[in-house]
């Protein structure tokens, strides 16, 4: 089945489901569907159980990072300009070209590629995207529909910094807990000092330079002492 | 990674392919036992946060990341080229396997095309690859089962005629960078080929052994048939690929289904299993062996001349047009996957691995619920897996 004939599918199924067809330039031919966030759960379990599609493999699911970006366009603006010709005022129209800037928002992308292990066809891709890249990162889990997308959803969790709602168990799942940036986002900068994470070892790490300290300045004020000593004598 | 606490995050099963809630039976207290990361049976760093009641397994988190070293943000900031031999070292086992999938999706993306005597040299490099993967699979498992060294050096005599010849074609015994976008970086000797042949030649007595030696073993059988089973929908569901999805009775193998490279030139069958359980693996890796065999003996037979790079291929200034694409490849240890989002220039914008190895483990828990702990080593070493790649 090609894109349009899988677009019209699911339209028929789960109406007004809001999908669009993301075209794929490349010679790959693998084009992809843009679902919106708000019916994905009933797209993808259509997606699985429908006896001619029959995805029921997700085989990979990942994360893509579009930043906000800043377009500069020349633009041709035609605007009247009053010019004082032989001491009358005439009108006279002029073509400038102006630089414009704007920027377009970017957006946070989860990427799905489906296989049909029943039926041996593939791969439908499909993506969702977030609102934007900081405050509204949300997207619905795939998880309970396919299970595959349990560790693959954290791992996005865990570098793009998109948060699924209804994943059972989202957490960190290479980074440290502790850890607070999205190493995979386009963005990131890496901290100046490595070396430094709260670990578990803070408090021994504190306690040993206190203690080390301390012999220090015991140590120290022993052979001060001492050196009083030997002067004194 | 790391972190107390992991085993008091509440499940919810209702309505999800989740995992069962076993209930203690309410006497004595649960134990939390955090097995790894430097456990021997973990092939690398690897932690499983286990609860025991008793000796049953009543809550098991694996804990990832501890080499953890971003390969994929790496890829992205140099040229495509360049991560090549990055790629050997995700799965360090069969380097030319992911050789192989990373050039595929590359060609995916740019539609290079590939020479055939580059086909049957990716063939058997590939399928080489996929005895030394299987040998010593089941040579780990053995030793996880507690025969010390024995059997995993059975294995590894093998392993190393294999690398070898994998030296003497690249220059390296495992970090091979053999494969370009469009063929492969050197030609075989005739000399090689022979070596092979003669490698070949005596890779069935070694399986016969290897067979003989274990899989009538009474121990063995005792430890394996019926523990950690996995049922087919779950496995289907939970993305699981390669023998372990064979093994509970899905034919699904990529070499057949999507035919990829030059496999559907050649007569090979896809062994199934029957219960899903650690014997069946074991067994399925073993009769997959004998496959690879086989297909080894028709590529060395019908292998041409020619080239082995698409003389139009570029190495430098290679920028593929913008657009994505996904390749696959049966890896020996299941679909190996890398996408790829090019905007046009040198690097690629988005490089993904579809680790095998990391989805396999998605069902660690389903299979371990219930069983003793001595058997979680068991199952975990049926998974197959390798830190380097379930990591990245």
């Amino acid at each position: 089945m090609t894109v349009e004939e899988i677009k019209a599918a699911i339209l028929a199924a789960v109406p007004g489901a809001g999908v669009e067809i993301v075209a794929n330039p490349s010679v790959s031919g693998q084009h992809s569907l843009l679902i919106a966030p708000a019916n994905v759960v009933a797209v993808a379990t259509f997606l699985r159980d429908d006896a001619e599609l029959k995805l029921d493999f997700l085989s990979n699911a990942t994360g893509v990072d579009w930043p906000d970006k800043e377009i500069s366009e020349k633009v041709k603006v035609t605007r009247a300009v009053t010019k004082t010709v032989d001491g009358a005022e005439t009108t006279v129209e002029e073509t400038v070209e102006e630089t414009r800037k704007r920027v377009e928002p970017g957006c946070l992308e989860a990427v799905y590629h489906l296989f049909s292990v029943a039926k041996g066809h593939g791969p439908v891709v499909i993506r969702m995207r977030t609102a934007n890249r900081s405050d509204q990162v949300e997207l619905p889990s795939l998880t309970p529909v396919w299970r595959s997308a349990e560790f693959q959803e954290r791992e996005i969790f865990d570098l793009f910094g998109i948060v699924f709602t209804g994943h059972p168990d989202l957490r960190r799942l290479l980074m440290w807990d502790e850890f607070k940036d999205h190493p995979m986002r386009r963005d990131y900068v890496e901290p100046d000092d490595f070396e430094y994470e709260p670990t578990a070892h803070d408090d021994v790490m504190k306690r040993a330079q206190e203690h080390v300290a301390r012999v220090k300045a015991a140590e120290g004020a022993a052979s001060a002492g001492q050196e009083g000593t030997v002067a004194g004598a | 990674m790391s972190g107390s606490g992991y085993l008091d995050a509440t499940l919810k099963p209702e309505g999800w392919n989740r995992p069962p809630v076993i209930e203690p039976d309410g006497e004595g207290e649960l134990l939390e036992v955090a097995m790894g990361p430097h456990h021997p049976s973990t092939h690398g760093v690897f932690r499983m946060d286990v609860a025991l009641d008793g000796e049953r397994v009543i809550r098991l988190k694996p804990v990832f990341g501890y080499l953890h070293r971003n390969h994929e943000k790496l890829a992205e900031g140099m040229s495509y080229l360049a991560s090549m031999p990055f790629t050997d070292r995700l799965d360090y086992i069969c380097p030319m396997t992911n050789n192989w999938a990373y050039a595929l999706a590359v060609e995916k993306l740019t539609g290079q095309e590939v020479p055939e005597r580059a086909e049957y040299l990716r063939v058997i490099c590939g399928e080489l690859t996929r005895v030394v993967n299987h040998a010593s699979a089941v040579g780990f498992l053995i030793q996880e089962m507690g025969a010390s060294g024995t059997p995993l050096m059975y294995a590894f005599k093998e392993r190393e005629k294999v690398l070898d010849l994998f030296e003497s074609l690249t220059g390296a015994r495992m970090m091979v960078n053999y494969m370009r976008f469009g063929g492969c970086r050197v030609d075989a000797t005739p000399a090689w080929l022979d070596g092979v042949r003669k490698v070949v030649a005596g890779l069935p007595k070694f399986v016969g052994e290897f067979e003989s030696l274990l899989t009538g073993n009474e121990i063995l059988m005792a430890r394996t048939q019926g523990v950690g089973i996995l049922k087919p929908d779950l496995a289907v569901n939970a993305g699981i690929t390669g023998p372990m999805l064979r093994a509970s009775g899905v034919n699904y193998d990529i070499r057949k289904v999507d035919g990829y490279g030059i496999y559907n030139r050649f007569k090979f069958r896809v062994p199934l299993g029957d219960h899903g359980d650690v014997f069946d693996r074991f067994m399925i890796r073993l009769l997959e062996l004998r496959e690879s065999l086989q297909i080894l003996e028709q590529a060395l037979k019908d292998i041409p001349g020619g080239p082995v790079m698409d003389p139009k291929a570029k190495l430098r200034g290679f920028r593929p047009k913008p657009g994505e694409a996904y390749g696959r490849i049966e890896a020996p240890k299941g679909e190996l996957g890398f996408y790829l989002i090019s905007d046009g220039s040198p690097n690629p914008y988005r490089y993904r691995v579809r680790p095998p190895s990391l989805i396999n483990l998605t069902v660690l828990e389903d299979m371990c619920l219930g069983q003793n702990v001595a058997d979680v080593v068991l199952i975990f070493g049926s998974v197959d897996i390798v830190l380097g790649e379930v990591d990245r």
